[in-house]
């Protein structure tokens, strides 16, 4: 077990070089510079102006001294000082992001698990009952919508209209003067809107997902066996089949680690959260390349983990993989 | 759905209208001190130390804490604000000003004229990554005799001058000695200005408060709140809901979403002409384009009037050159190209362009009259706009192609190397008319901003006289004949002015439009004690 273990992180690294090699060469390719938002159609700007702030990002220098500064600087894990005109270092900035995105997708997944496993279920047992079929359509529709839209929408008759709900931000103006109590009802009525926008996607695919494992499960043989030696529906179906159907939802699992810190830069930027899915985006718009490979960098690695773990966990929770 | 919400809306405020009285009206409302005045940014500011800040976000924050030596007053005329008085050398090379005495940093050091030098030699360090240098790259001379005494003397004339001492003193005691990139005043600054920084929580707001000290009398406003709100939607929904208490409205949004009975007992709304202008630019190096009579031709195809009602609702008057309408430097007198099919055509038909195959576009030889607007992706009224000229110009029997770029690629691979026909873009300027570095033939090379190649001796000759004329009538007789040479060659169509269309809480009074627009007197605006919203 350890030496796999061993095995599979040595695999890493390769793998990682070369995924910054990659994003390294494909960001450099996109037209524009980091300069550019300071300097282009800027009357105040000269070109002898243009040309230090390029050596001082050492964008004069070819692309692979850059690239390879930049890996030498990884090893270390200094992550660099960001282009944009804040000079802040890198890390700071995703460090500043990192907990509201988190918080905000650990409740998403909580509640896309809590709402889909059980629709998924139902929707499985009561198959081409009126149930399931009501269930597909909204779920498709569900699917179909356009998030930023429902939010707007539901933004403008939960905030404006009815006055129930604050529209955008995680905090009230005048947060420190209110009491406990009132502070914490105050961040979770602003949680509401952006939890319930970023789950309603989720909720959708995943209890596709869970009906279809499901009625594969449901069909086996040891089902009928349960079900032959007279157990009771219920059991049948929530101790034999469930525990079978949520075996895959270990990978699931595994793969959303890296979208843990992914946020989204649409319910982000219309519920003005400070996330990750902005930071990003932003730093894409002004080719702020230290943020960018920063980000990239963190992304692939809590992948690669991901993955590892979902394998692990899978070998824990079923005896068949961890005997082969 | 939409219309079941409208309807419930209606009915909710319906009722409550009958039982409010309309504020703003009642005179005997006193300037009181206290509340808070919230708005919005789109951006996250990048740096709040105002030499290495470009975004707007950033400047406006800036605008606040710190202060330079003039500024535009209310009428665009420029005033003292650090500096109580200055005087010009006959010669035009020597500024001296006078500086005001008492100003206090806002950590209490004084103010006295060695930060103006130093804010003088750090925008000309070569270690200072900043865009503003070039002003002040044509000071041969600084010096601080006393400490309320500043001078510089100018290698030659050098009209816009004057304006860039409007630039922001920044505090020498906290910055002199160190690099300024690493500055903790970028992300906490500490000017001499009418509010000084509170605190900032990134990604969420800003926080500034009046300062009790400031020289001119303390901001009636308590605090100001910058909230980051990076979609507008939102930012807009969060007006009507009362969690902003100011922003710049959309035509749209101005014409037509605001005006409703609730929005009108909750906001004043103000339109002023901004500083800007919209233009069809032709690459001059294209041999279509060398033609005067093309140029003019489309000129006449063109209804501006049709593009103003259609892009902007109305709001914004039609350009006919690079100033605004109601500045000192704008000429009326310019030739004018009325919406004129007719003549267009006859233009067209004079420059050796005919239809003789009968399929709507004319053509000379094997050439076809055809050309390309390239414009940048994200702004709805350029792309808008094209649409609109793409119409009328099909009319006349010019194909127009449109193609819309992401800003960085629209740049570097269509603008720069002239590698396009024709663009819609903006320009915008402040009142001070120099129009050197978009105009002069020198300015055509790499990433120079006259891209379109524009070259004529007389405006070259006007613009360097432009610069170098300090007596404001003979600068207008110099503008006035820079305006009407454009007007007559049409190097660029200029399309319109926009308007700025702020709304502001009705609960703030002492607004007073100008021409500077209505944020020049921020510090008189107040809220009656009996309708402050904020107690704390």
């Amino acid at each position: 077990m350890l030496v796999y273990l061993a095995k599979r992180l040595a695999m890493m690294i390769p793998l990682l070089i070369g995924i910054t090699l990659i994003s390294f060469v494909v960001i450099h390719l996109a037209p524009g510079e980091p300069t550019d938002l300071q300097t282009d159609l800027n009357p105040k700007a000269s070109a002898e102006m243009r040309e230090r702030l390029r050596e001082r990002y050492g964008l004069d220098q070819p692309l692979a001294v850059q690239y390879g500064r930049w890996l030498a600087h990884l090893a270390v894990l200094d992550f660099g000082e960001s282009f944009a005109q804040d000079h802040r270092p890198v890390l700071d900035k995703i460090v500043e992001r990192l907990p509201v995105t988190i918080m905000i997708n650990l409740l998403s997944i909580a509640a896309i698990l809590a709402v889909a496993v059980p629709l998924g279920v139902m929707a499985a047992v009561r198959r081409n009952s009126p149930f399931d079929k009501v269930t597909t359509v909204l779920v498709f529709t569900g699917f179909a919508m356009p998030s930023f839209w429902l939010a707007l929408l539901l933004m403008d008759f939960f905030g404006v209209r009815l006055g129930l709900l604050p529209i955008a931000g995680l905090r009230s103006i005048g947060y420190e003067y209110l009491s406990f109590g009132r502070q914490v009802w105050d961040v979770v009525s602003h949680l509401i809107l952006p939890v319930f926008i970023s789950a309603f996607g989720g909720v959708a695919g995943f209890s596709r997902y869970m009906r279809s494992n499901m009625l594969e499960v449901i069909r086996q043989d040891y089902i009928l066996t349960a079900r032959a030696k007279g157990l009771p529906e219920a059991q049948v179906i929530v101790r034999h089949a469930l525990r079978n159907a949520l075996l895959p939802v270990i990978t699931i699992l595994g793969l959303s680690v890296p979208g843990l810190i992914g946020g989204s830069v649409i319910f982000e930027t219309i519920f003005a959260i400070p996330g990750m899915g902005k930071l990003f985006y932003d730093g894409v718009m002004m080719r702020d390349y230290p943020l960018i490979m920063g980000i990239l960098v963190i992304g692939a690695v809590l992948t690669l983990i991901g993955n590892l773990l979902a394998d692990l966990g899978y070998a824990l929770a079923d005896p068949r993989i961890r005997r082969s | 759905m939409r219309r079941c919400l409208a309807l419930l809306v209606l009915l909710l405020f319906g009722c409550q209208g009958q039982e409010q009285s309309v504020p703003g009206s009642d005179a005997d409302a006193r300037p009181a001190y206290g509340d808070t005045f919230i708005e919005a940014s789109i951006g996250e500011p990048s740096n709040l130390l105002p030499v290495l800040a470009s975004d707007s976000a950033s400047s406006e924050i800036n605008g606040l804490v710190y202060e330079g030596l003039l500024r535009y007053d209310k009428n665009l005329r420029l005033e003292g604000v650090l500096a109580e008085s200055w005087e010009i050398s006959p010669d035009n090379l020597t500024f001296t000003f006078h500086l005001r005495q008492g100003v206090k940093w806002h950590d209490g050091q004084p103010f006295t004229s060695a930060d103006v030098l130093f804010t003088y030699r750090m925008y000309i360090d070569p270690k200072v990554p900043t865009s503003y240098a070039e002003d002040f790259k044509q000071v041969a001379k600084a010096e601080a005799p006393d400490p309320y005494t500043f001078r510089v003397t100018y290698r030659e004339p050098y009209a816009p001058a004057l304006e860039s001492w409007g630039t922001a003193i920044h505090p020498r005691h906290l910055l002199e000695g160190q690099d300024v990139t690493k500055s903790p005043l970028s992300r906490a600054p500490i000017g001499t200005g009418p509010f000084r920084f509170v605190e900032w929580k990134p990604g969420e707001k800003l926080v500034l408060e009046g300062n009790a000290e400031y020289f001119a009398g303390r901001p009636y406003l308590r605090r100001v709140v910058y909230r980051i709100i990076p979609d507008s939607s939102t930012q807009f929904l969060e007006l009507q809901s009362g969690g902003l208490d100011f922003m710049g409205l959309t035509p749209i949004q101005y014409a037509t979403q605001t005006d409703t009975p609730a929005f009108r007992r909750g906001f004043n709304k103000f339109r002023y002409l901004g500083f800007g202008y919209s233009y069809l630019g032709y690459n001059l190096r294209k041999p279509l384009f060398q033609d005067l009579r093309i140029r003019q031709a489309i000129a006449h195809a063109i209804n501006k009037q049709e593009i103003i009602d259609g892009v902007l609702l109305g709001l914004g008057k039609t350009a006919t050159g690079p100033y605004k309408p109601d500045t000192w430097v704008y000429n009326p007198q310019v030739k004018t190209y009325a919406y004129d099919p007719v003549r267009a055509r006859t233009l067209l038909e004079e420059a050796g362009w005919r239809d003789a195959d009968g399929d709507g576009v004319r053509e000379k030889g094997a050439q076809k009259l055809a050309f390309t607007i390239v414009t940048n992706q994200g702004n709805d009224l350029r792309a808008k706009s094209a649409e609109i000229i793409q119409r009328r110009l099909k009319e006349v029997g010019i194909d127009v192609q449109i193609r819309i770029v992401e800003w960085a690629t629209f740049l570097k691979e269509f603008i720069f190397p002239g590698n396009f026909d024709a663009t819609i873009l903006g320009w915008t300027g402040g009142p001070e008319p120099d129009q050197y570095n978009i105009w002069h033939s020198s300015k055509t090379g790499p990433r120079e901003l006259n891209f379109i190649h524009y070259k004529n001796a007389e405006v070259d000759d006007l613009l360097e006289r432009g610069r170098r004329t300090f007596d404001q009538a003979e600068r207008k007789k110099i503008y006035d004949r820079f305006q009407a040479i454009l007007a007559e060659e049409q190097p660029y169509t200029f399309l319109y002015v926009g308007e700025a269309l702020p709304a502001v809480a009705r609960r703030f009074r002492g607004i007073e439009p100008a021409p500077a627009g209505i944020t020049h007197n921020f510090i008189r605006w107040y809220v009656p004690e009996s309708e402050q919203k904020y107690a704390r």
